[in-house]
């Protein structure tokens, strides 16, 4: 998929993406010549289309999690089958820079369901640590969310 | 009429990375199964016919005689493995890297849709949108197939089975994402229904190059629990000659026996729990050739 600016005959360049939450999608293009924007709008039926690849448009901030796809696209999932090991994240082990979570960030975190929730903990301290912050607190999480378009999880 | 650029025309990319995030997803598939030592697809077209059933008492087989075996459940729908190899209720490790497999009392790593499901009767259902389903579905259950193959922390196995399910557009899509597959065991009965149905994807197959293709005749004879006597299950007496398979070769001969379908859906597969009956050792007969066959002898 590509969109050109006819005016400048250039082929836009993707921007953001937006999830607003109601399984629609937004993705912003931006012509590099004339700086016109334009955003693609799509249905739920044509998000799920892509989302059902297991893509993102505009490419992912953080790497595939393991099984992703059937974690975020299953209905009825069992709680509790997905069992992070005893000694936390090892394979965050070998980063410079561990990240403390407040019990606020804690508590939020149990809000999500366990089928999803080492998988979706594992996304947010990657982010945190690309980012240079050591400690995991709700206003955090808020930047990470949208930053990273987990709206969906 | 002005002339807009087609999208071949514009070699400029987007951005939007669709298409190297699919390469990426390819990649990620063919490294995780490069250190897996052989490929194997248990398939057929038709369903019922117990690809399952063979699938379970061949990992069964093979683990017994040491070798490290894996067994997916690519029949999202219809799951029956974890049943089958008795990892119903295992919890999934979950690292970065991967997700660990459940690991059955016979030493054999399983992954399968009803792992991951809460009520075992409750049909596969994917999240919104409801409408349009038969827009994504496929290409939704496809992406999780990759799942089961590629994010499972497999490790270096020496044979991995693939419980394919039926359809033959099934085997296709399984194709489709396989970066290479080294033996396609396809399974039939004596039922001209199946051997229709078969005959299809033995066609698939050699069209898509598989080097080794193999059946498995399943239910080609009953064997009276009571007296031991041997009888046809199905009334025609077929002239192998005249069977659609061409020169596809048979790999096992599997006679029905009440006790196979009862032990192995307890999750008790009968080649373990009782070796000496007709069946077992036909399976085993299945399992020897598969073992030659990892060990890169006979073909
Ligand atoms: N040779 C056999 N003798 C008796 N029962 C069998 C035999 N092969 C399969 N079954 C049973 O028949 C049923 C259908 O087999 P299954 O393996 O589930 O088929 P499929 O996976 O092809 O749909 C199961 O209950 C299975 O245990
Ligand atoms: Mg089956
Ligand atoms: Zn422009």
């Amino acid at each position: 998929m590509k969109f050109l600016c006819i005016s400048c005959d250039t082929v836009m360049d993707f921007v953001e993406r937006q999830i607003p939450g109601d399984g629609t999608l937004a993705a912003v293009f931006e012509c590099g010549s004339c700086n016109k924007e334009v955003a693609m709008l799509t249905n739920p039926m044509e998000t799920q289309l892509v989302s059902s690849m297991g893509v993102k448009i505009g490419g992912r901030e953080v790497p595939a999690q393991p099984m992703e796809l059937s974690r975020t696209s299953m209905e009825g999932g069992k709680e509790e089958v997905f069992e992070v090991p005893e000694s936390g994240l090892p394979e965050h082990q070998g980063h410079p820079l561990s990240v403390t979570w407040t019990p606020e960030a804690v508590g939020r975190l149990d809000n999500v369901p366990s089928f999803v929730r080492g998988m979706v903990k594992r996304i947010y301290t990657d982010w945190a640590q690309q980012n240079g912050i050591s400690e995991m607190n709700p206003v955090i999480m808020d930047r990470a969310r949208t930053e990273l378009g987990l709206e969906g999880m | 009429m002005r002339k807009i650029r087609t999208y071949q025309d514009v070699s400029h990319s987007t951005e939007s990375e669709l298409l190297e995030q699919v390469i990426e997803q390819q990649e990620r598939l063919a490294d995780r199964l490069s250190p897996i030592k052989c490929l194997v697809a248990i398939a057929s077209g038709k369903g019922g016919v117990g690809k399952s059933a063979i699938t379970a008492n061949l990992a069964v087989g093979l683990a017994s005689r040491g070798f490290k075996v894996g067994a997916t459940d690519a029949d999202l729908n219809g799951p029956s493995l974890g049943r089958m190899l008795n990892v119903s209720g295992a919890t999934l490790g979950d690292s970065a890297d991967g997700v660990a497999p459940a690991k059955s009392p016979t030493g054999v790593s399983v992954m399968s849709m009803e792992l991951l499901q809460s009520e075992a009767d409750a049909p596969l259902q994917w999240r919104e949108p409801s409408l349009g389903g038969f827009i994504w579905q496929s290409s939704l259950e496809t992406g999780v197939l990759r799942e089961f193959l590629g994010d499972v922390a497999w490790g270096d196995l020496d044979v991995l089975l693939i419980d394919v399910p039926p359809g033959t557009d099934k085997i296709k899509r399984l194709l489709e994402i396989l970066p290479s597959l080294d033996l396609m065991l396809l399974v039939t009965t004596p039922s001209e229904t199946t051997r229709f149905v078969v005959a299809k994807s033995i066609r698939l197959a050699q069209e898509a190059r598989i080097e080794n293709i193999g059946l498995v005749e399943n239910m080609e004879s009953h064997v009276c629990p009571s007296c031991g006597h041997v009888s046809k299950l199905f009334g025609t007496e077929a002239n192998e000659e005249e069977l659609p398979y061409g020169t596809v070769s048979l790999w096992g001969s599997i006679p029905f026996d009440p006790r196979l379908g009862a032990s192995t859906d307890e999750g008790r597969p009968l080649i373990s729990t009782d070796p000496t009956a007709a069946v077992s050792i036909a399976l085993q007969a299945l399992v020897e050739r598969v073992s030659e066959h990892i060990n890169g002898g006979a073909q």
